[in-house]
């Protein structure tokens, strides 16, 4: 062993995206290293311009202190989007090089089938695990906290573990770009092909690290939102007078704490498999591959609904909240979340109707799974209860709202369909599955944290988004999922198989041409979302809320200011129905001044998610390059930083009741100011966070 | 008659209509045979449950698809002629109805589901009077064989069937998971490197008809493609003849030609085959030894001097190897040892 491999492992010049260019140059070779050299070039671009701005703003000491080690549970959400908006971007790019590819793929293309490979290996694990994950739990982070009245997470320095383990996947995903190739696995990673003896490469290993930070991330997160929910509930807040947010939050919550372990053992075993030899799911020596299917999808169904839960949660708050009006049967909800969260331990095998099981046991996971459609249907019938007989006011939320309902249950009929095993038989592993799952994952997961990002933007940062772009952003998501997906309808039933990189039928390239445009429209739909972000912060000024309240909203966390205080709450609010703030401004008698202000004690700063995720990503780094030197160190860095904690006794901090007393009647006093407005008014300039009494203002 | 060609008759207008219009609207009536067009009892039962399927989900779907922009608009702000209700929040009728409805449907769903999956259940024998031909199927990165074990010829690129006889393929993977799929005939299955699947199909019409991989399995996965062609009783048996004739002996040598990594169009020129049609390779093979299959299946070192070469001769005159019967329960550890081959004697055909 020479020096180099010691230090370096297996990883050489070869891992250079332009590396097989230079070697053998042909016309496709130099299309695609280009293609993999430019987004390797954005990588290391995007950091290097962050890092210099931050130096150029001197900012180092800011970030670090007010975020980097930051237990604030809003902050820590906010990291948590920021990292699910990249990510978003990255993998929406990359959506549109793969249509792009499909819609010139009749007989070729320009994409190899290797790149397209890691493409939608990157693609699907990147929203799944990077985006979708990262999102849900940044705005549960955010919110949840606000709505059951509490001041922070039962655990915020494990928060911050959470995030710098889901920062370090990322990050290796990203890294991925830069030092080549990923894995070309798909995002199940299906064994044995993800086994040594056929991928030997460092692809695969790459997709199992980090996969494994995001689900060890997710299963704290999990364990933090449960015990919050549990035990730091404000007084008088009872379960049943939870908004249904932070019911789908629990629900959640729970189905992370059991359902993401199954993917962090097949992972492990798999790593098990390629590092030391394990047998587990090879083909030889007494190995199963089906263990890893059964394993895989034990996580990958609850998984499915940790995605769609909070959404559902999401539009439930929307849509009470812009038609005016009580949430349509709260309790018929819970319970469907509830039956939601139960049956989706029970149907896991519709992933592989085809692998071979008896017609039993194919039609009883089949029945299991319709009947999940029904508290699913009841849902949507809910929502559409909630409208009726309110005043609907068709704000972005609530475009993205609508669109939610009318496309989700297109997703939800062929849910049903390819949950018939005998119809299964047909488009299974086709474009049809494709287009079924972004059919829920888009309206779903996507629509519904756009939603909420902005419906409770200026709850966190004091200002509304801009509405005109928004709207636009809103409308081009729908408009391109529509044009994206519907086509992949028709072209699984005319048996397009999944993961195709070219295809030699004619018939498929009319629709795959739609397709690409579709694409097109979602990037442009990113765009005007960004352009949105750029023009708000821009006219930040004219949008200020600082009143805290720009929607009429009904749950507490638009009883504070925006933004929050750190503390959230004065004093911890006595809680006597559901829609707490509601009720209070029913009963004119919102913003009252406590009698009397205490101390409050917060959790101090910690540099615990910094280490702990950076030692993670070095740990992943060097596992997946055979560093092992690397990965002593940074086990050792992880262990030493765990026993150090230990030893901190600054872990909080005292907020005198002087300051919150100031702060809180500083608050009261721009309220007093503040005009109050009707609805009509919602998006203008007038509308400064306070609303007047609710059924006038609803009603012009 | 088979079995399941009755299954059709549950649902024969929804059969028609999806026939006609999905077709029709979507990718012309040149649609090629697949899903849509089926050309067997299995996928033409297949389709008609679909369009049942979607026929029944329409009743809940239809309602919220019209009745959201009706809400919509009805209750829009600023509206002065509609109820405005802020505090309703459960009237147990519209509870009863939105519960009582899916949970209807859903009872309807699952009964045909359940008597559906089984009928069409792939491994499910289709009752014929004639006797199904057997194939054994396996799957290589990027290619699939097909055996006729009775006949003692394999082919690689083209699958061919008589019409109206029921197949029975037994299938398993040389490599990592695939799938195998006909779509104009019916189920897909999947296949596996030391598990054999079981799939039964019959094709009711001649014609060609795509078949594929449905399941990633790496650079090539986009070309592991074949034809399958349901010929007449005459044509398949000039084929099996010619076959016999004019077929490459599977022999060792043509056998790690035939395994390593690549297309059909590679192994097919790798062969020495002259292709003329590049989409539609056709590589017919002669003598395949017995119980190549089942070796295959159990990824056992195979060892030509014991699998016994059946040259051309009739069907029932290929001679039974001697075999272990022992290896016939699947033991891992078998294949460590010595070669285990089974050979199935030739049944009564
Ligand atoms: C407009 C946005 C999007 C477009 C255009 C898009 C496009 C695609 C394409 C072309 C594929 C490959 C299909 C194939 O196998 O042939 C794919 C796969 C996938 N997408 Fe998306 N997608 C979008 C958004 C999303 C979102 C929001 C999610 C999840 C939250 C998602 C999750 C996935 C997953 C899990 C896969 C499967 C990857 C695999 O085969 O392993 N996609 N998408
Ligand atoms: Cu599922």
């Amino acid at each position: 062993m020479t020096v180099t491999e010691i230090l370096f492992g297996r990883l050489g010049w070869d891992a250079l995206p332009f590396w097989h260019m230079l070697q053998n140059p042909t016309f496709k070779s130099v299309i695609n290293d280009l293609i993999a050299s430019g987004a390797g070039l954005m990588v290391v671009l995007g950091a290097l311009v962050v890092v210099a701005g931050v130096s150029w703003l001197g900012k180092w000491g800011y970030l670090w202190r007010e975020w980097l080690t930051s237990p604030d549970h809003k902050r820590i959400g906010i990291m948590f989007i920021v990292i699910a908006l990249v990510m978003l971007a990255r993998a929406i790019v990359e959506a549109v090089f793969m249509r792009a590819q499909q819609a010139v793929g009749l007989n070729g293309g320009f994409l190899t089938a290797e790149h397209f490979g890691q493409l939608f290996t990157t693609h699907g694990t990147i929203m799944v695990f990077f985006m979708g994950m990262p999102f849900l739990t940044g705005v549960i982070n955010y919110v949840m906290p606000l709505q059951i009245g509490a001041r922070d997470l039962s655990f915020p320095v494990l928060n911050l573990v959470s995030l710098g383990l889901t920062a370090a996947g990322a990050a290796l995903v990203m890294v991925s770009l830069v030092l080549e190739p990923f894995s070309t696995g798909g995002w199940t990673g299906y064994a044995p092909f993800t086994e040594l003896s056929y991928n030997p490469g460092a692809g695969v290993d790459y997709w199992i690290w980090a996969v494994s930070l995001s689900t060890f991330s997710s299963t704290l997160s999990g364990i933090n939102f449960a015990v919050t929910i549990y035990k730091k509930r404000a007084p008088g807040m009872t379960l049943f007078r939870m908004p249904l947010f932070t019911w789908t939050a629990l629900c959640t919550a729970i189905l992370m704490i059991f359902g993401m372990p199954p993917l962090t053992v097949a992972t492990g075993l798999l790593a098990l498999d390629r590092y030391l030899d394990f047998h587990m799911f090879t083909t030889d020596l007494g190995g199963n591959m089906m263990n890893y299917v059964n394993l895989f999808w034990a996580f990958g169904h609850p998984e499915v609904y940790i995605l769609i839960l909070p959404a559902f949660g999401v539009f439930s708050e929307v849509f009470a909240t812009f038609s005016g009006k009580r949430l349509y049967g709260y309790t018929v909800l819970v319970m469907a979340t509830i039956c939601i969260a139960v049956l989706s331990f029970t149907v896991w095998l519709h992933h592989f109707f085809t692998m071979g099981q008896s017609a039993n046991v194919n039609a009883a996971f089949g029945i299991a799974t319709m009947l999940i459609g029904i508290p699913t249907g009841v849902k949507v019938y809910d929502w559409m209860l909630t409208m009726y007989r309110g005043r609907v006011r068709m704000s972005v939320p609530m475009i993205y709202a609508v669109g939610f309902i009318l496309l989700f249950v297109l997703g939800g009929m062929s849910g049903v369909i390819l949950a018939t095993p005998s119809v299964d038989y047909q488009v299974h592993n086709s474009l049809f599955l494709v287009a079924h799952f972004h059919n829920m994952l888009i309206p779903g997961v996507l629509f519904g944290m756009l939603a909420a990002v902005n419906y409770w933007f200026p709850k966190a940062f004091g200002f509304r988004l801009e509405e005109r772009w928004g709207r636009r952003a809103a409308w081009l998501w729908i408009l391109g999922f529509m044009l994206a997906f519907f086509p992949l309808y028709v072209l699984g039933m005319m048996g397009m198989p999944r993961r195709s990189v070219s295809f030699t039928n004619p018939a498929y390239l009319p629709w795959t041409v739609i397709a690409g445009i579709g694409a097109l429209v979602a990037l442009a739909a990113l765009a005007c979302l960004l352009l949105q972000l750029w023009v708000s912060v821009r006219d930040r000024d004219h949008n200020r809320v600082f009143a805290g309240d720009p929607w009429d909203g009904r749950s507490l966390e638009w009883a504070t200011s925006a933004p929050p205080p750190e503390y959230n709450f004065p004093v911890i609010p006595e809680i006597y129905g559901r829609d707490a703030f509601m009720l209070e401004k029913d009963g004119g008698t919102p913003f009252q001044a406590p009698t009397q202000y205490q101390d409050i004690v917060m959790p101090a700063n910690s540099a615990m998610g910094v280490i702990i995720g950076a030692a993670g990503f070095a740990a992943a780094f060097a596992l997946t390059w055979y560093m092992w030197w690397l990965v002593v160190l940074s086990a050792v860095v992880m262990i030493g930083a765990a026993i150090a904690r230990g030893f901190v006794r600054t872990t909080h901090y005292v907020i005198s009741a002087d300051e919150v007393r100031r702060t809180h009647e500083y608050w009261l006093r721009e309220v007093e100011a503040t005009t109050p407005i009707r609805r009509s008014q919602e998006q203008s300039g007038a509308n400064r966070g306070r609303a007047v009494p609710p059924v006038e203002g609803a009603v012009q | 008659m088979t079995a399941v060609s009755q299954q059709q008759k549950h649902f024969p207008a929804l059969s028609a209509l999806g026939a006609c219009l999905l077709p029709a609207t979507l990718s012309g009536c040149s649609s090629a045979p697949g899903f849509l067009d089926p050309q067997g009892p299995i996928a033409r039962a297949q389709l008609g449950h679909f369009w049942f399927v979607v026929a029944m989900l329409a009743i809940v779907i239809l309602p919220v698809l019209v009745l959201t922009p009706l809400i919509l608009w009805r209750y829009r702000y600023g509206t002065s002629r509609a109820a405005y209700r802020p505090k309703w929040e459960l009237t147990l009728w519209l509870d009863i109805l939105i519960w009582g409805i899916p949970i209807l449907i859903v009872v309807i769903l699952s009964v045909v589901l359940w008597r559906q999956t089984h009928q069409l259940d792939p491994y499910r024998p289709l009752h014929s009077d004639q006797p199904p031909l057997e194939i054994q199927v396996v799957g290589y990165d990027w290619k699939w064989l097909f055996i006729y074990p009775e006949q003692h010829i394999a082919t690689l690129g083209q699958l061919i069937v008589p019409v109206g006889r029921p197949v029975a393929f037994d299938l398993t993977s040389a490599t990592v998971l695939q799938t195998f799929f006909i779509p104009a005939l019916g189920s897909q299955i999947d296949v596996m490197n030391r598990m054999q699947t079981t799939l039964h199909l019959l094709a009711d019409r001649e014609g060609e008809f795509e078949g594929r991989n449905m399941q990633y399995n790496g650079d090539g996965f986009h070309e592991q493609r074949f034809t399958a062609r349901a010929v007449n009783a005459q044509d398949f048996a000039r084929f099996v003849a010619d076959t016999r004739h004019e077929g490459i002996p599977l022999d060792q040598h043509n056998y790690r030609i035939l395994a390593r990594k690549g297309s059909t169009l590679e192994a097919a020129k790798a062969l020495g085959e002259s292709v003329t049609l590049p989409d539609d390779p056709l590589v017919r093979f002669s003598a395949v030894p017995d119980g190549l299959f089942d070796a295959i299946m159990r990824d056992a070192p195979l060892d030509w001097s014991e699998l016994s070469p059946t040259t051309g001769g009739s069907a029932t005159s290929a001679p039974a190897t001697p075999h272990d019967t022992g290896g016939e329960t699947s033991n891992p550890s078998a294949s460590a040892a010595s070669t285990t081959i089974t050979t199935q004697g030739e049944s009564a055909s």
